[in-house]
């Protein structure tokens, strides 16, 4: 865990974390660019407002029937206008170990993500807030992807993201609407390299998120990412998330989900807990 | 099989957030939830000690003509809740304009709006609604202008009047 390096830094906090309101700067996920558990949303990472600037560190740990997954990401919020994020990601596939005969190690990706707001505002404006995004990906271990037919070890993901809060829009309580629309030839995210035999184009595909602020500061919601599918040795499937987020306050946020990955190396159904923990500043 | 896993999870949800949680008793307007006359009076009083001991933006204050201020917001949270009023003051543009008021300052007048509902136990959803019908205000209340420019915030000079 990581806890160790989040500890000292959430005790050393200045009083403000930025001016937005509390939840507005969603979570990390997996990749370093704010969003829910799987999908990037609009939202930047963190409270910034335009004159401000903040950073955001996270820790996600996601552990499936067969895999554990790690996610370490820094991420920073300019002016509520541009975010820039890193993580990287540390996948354990000590599972497969007896169908290679040998142990694999770990699998790894960095990520590099920009993203801008293009227009909007998530909770004050009519129309969603639009941003834009790209992220730059690098597989760590490419022996194991480029022995089951993977292409590259390098590639860009480019996404458009649309998120709109409506204000008492489930029940009275605020609901968050998210869609995402990413190019894309990443096999399982990028750790198992970009390309195949089966597709070696980037591919359109649709994330969503819906989720409900019960209050100020807890939301629940479900998403949905469609995937490609470019290796003909493993089939890849969508991924689908449920998760619940709490926002103690605007230094800290936790999420706990419940994810679906479908079947990643020749291992079906790899369900599981999803745990991530948040500091801005 | 995902699906249905995924399936029982919204359903849950959705139980979880129609089921579980009171959702206040409906008067047949907002106004009525937030109390009618009264409630409403309590509210913006509660507001706007919060404004005043609100180092981030009580400065913005220092001129205002606080006896009117109060009286203004009465009569707006009253009509924009479908009450019995009319309010009276200048437009939200013309009344903000020139005061070069930032993102920052928007959103710290709504956390103390928040606060004020939390306090007076208003429940979520009758909060909701009424953030609601004063989120459109923001385009017409935070400038454009970076925070480096001019401010018009004279003291003593009542705006809009
Ligand atoms: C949804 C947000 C807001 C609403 C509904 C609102 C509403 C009002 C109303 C009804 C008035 C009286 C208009 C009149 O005098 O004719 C007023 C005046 C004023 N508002 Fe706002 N306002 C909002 C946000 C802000 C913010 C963010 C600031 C600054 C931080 C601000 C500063 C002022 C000032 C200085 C006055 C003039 C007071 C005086 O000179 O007597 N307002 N506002």
């Amino acid at each position: 865990m990581c806890l160790a390096v989040l500890l000292p830094a959430l005790g050393a906090a200045p009083a403000g974390a930025g001016s937005r309101l509390l939840a507005t700067g969603g979570a990390m996920p997996l990749e370093g660019a704010a969003g829910g558990g799987l999908v990037p949303w609009a939202v930047l990472s963190g409270y910034s407002t335009p004159g401000e600037a903040g950073p955001t560190v996270a820790y996600t740990h996601v552990e499936t029937d067969d895999y554990q997954l790690d996610t370490y990401s820094v991420s920073l919020n300019l002016w509520n206008r541009v975010e820039l994020s890193a993580a990287r990601q540390v996948f354990d596939i000590g599972a497969l170990t007896p169908a290679l005969g040998s142990d694999p190690g770990n699998l790894g990706q960095d990520v590099l993500g920009i993203k801008v707001r293009l227009a909007g505002d998530l909770v004050y404006s009519r129309w969603p807030q639009l941003a834009a995004g790209a992220m730059y990906k690098h597989t760590r271990e490419f022996a194991v992807p480029a022995a089951i037919g993977a292409i590259d070890s390098r590639d860009w993901d480019f996404y458009l993201a649309a998120t709109k809060l409506f204000l008492g829009g489930a029940f009275g309580r605020n609901l968050l609407l998210n869609a995402t629309l990413r190019a894309t030839r990443a096999n399982q995210l990028g750790l198992a390299g970009f390309g195949g035999d089966l597709n070696d184009d980037h591919e359109l595909m649709a994330e969503l998120s819906a989720a409900v602020l019960l209050d100020r500061k807890f939301a629940v919601g479900v998403e949905y990412r469609q995937k490609p599918d470019n290796l003909g040795f493993a089939a890849e499937d969508d991924w689908y998330d449920a998760f619940v987020a709490w926002f103690p306050g605007k230094h800290v946020a936790v999420v706990v989900a419940w994810a679906e990955l479908g079947s990643i190396a020749t291992l079906d159904d790899q369900n599981g807990p999803y745990l991530s923990i948040q500091a801005s500043y | 099989m995902r699906a249905w896993n995924i399936g029982g999870l919204v359903l849950a949800a959705c139980i979880a957030v129609s089921g579980c949680i009171p959702m206040g008793n409906h008067g047949a307007t907002l106004y009525e939830d937030l109390g009618g006359r009264e409630g409403v009076a309590m509210l913006v009083d509660e507001f706007l000690r919060r404004v005043a001991d609100d180092d981030r933006i009580v400065e913005a204050f220092a001129g205002a003509n606080v006896p009117r201020l109060r009286r203004l917001l009465e009569e707006q949270f009253c009509q924009v809740s479908d009450g019995p009023c009319e309010y009276t003051g200048g437009s939200m543009e013309e009344t903000h304009r020139g005061m070069g008021i930032s993102e920052k300052e928007f959103n710290a007048l709504v956390e103390d709006l928040i606060d004020a509902m939390e306090a007076l136990d208003v429940p979520v959803a009758t909060q909701n609604r009424l953030l609601a019908r004063l989120a459109p205000m923001h385009r017409e209340i935070v400038s454009a202008a970076r925070p480096s420019s001019p401010r018009s915030r004279t003291p003593g000079a009542p705006a809009g009047a």
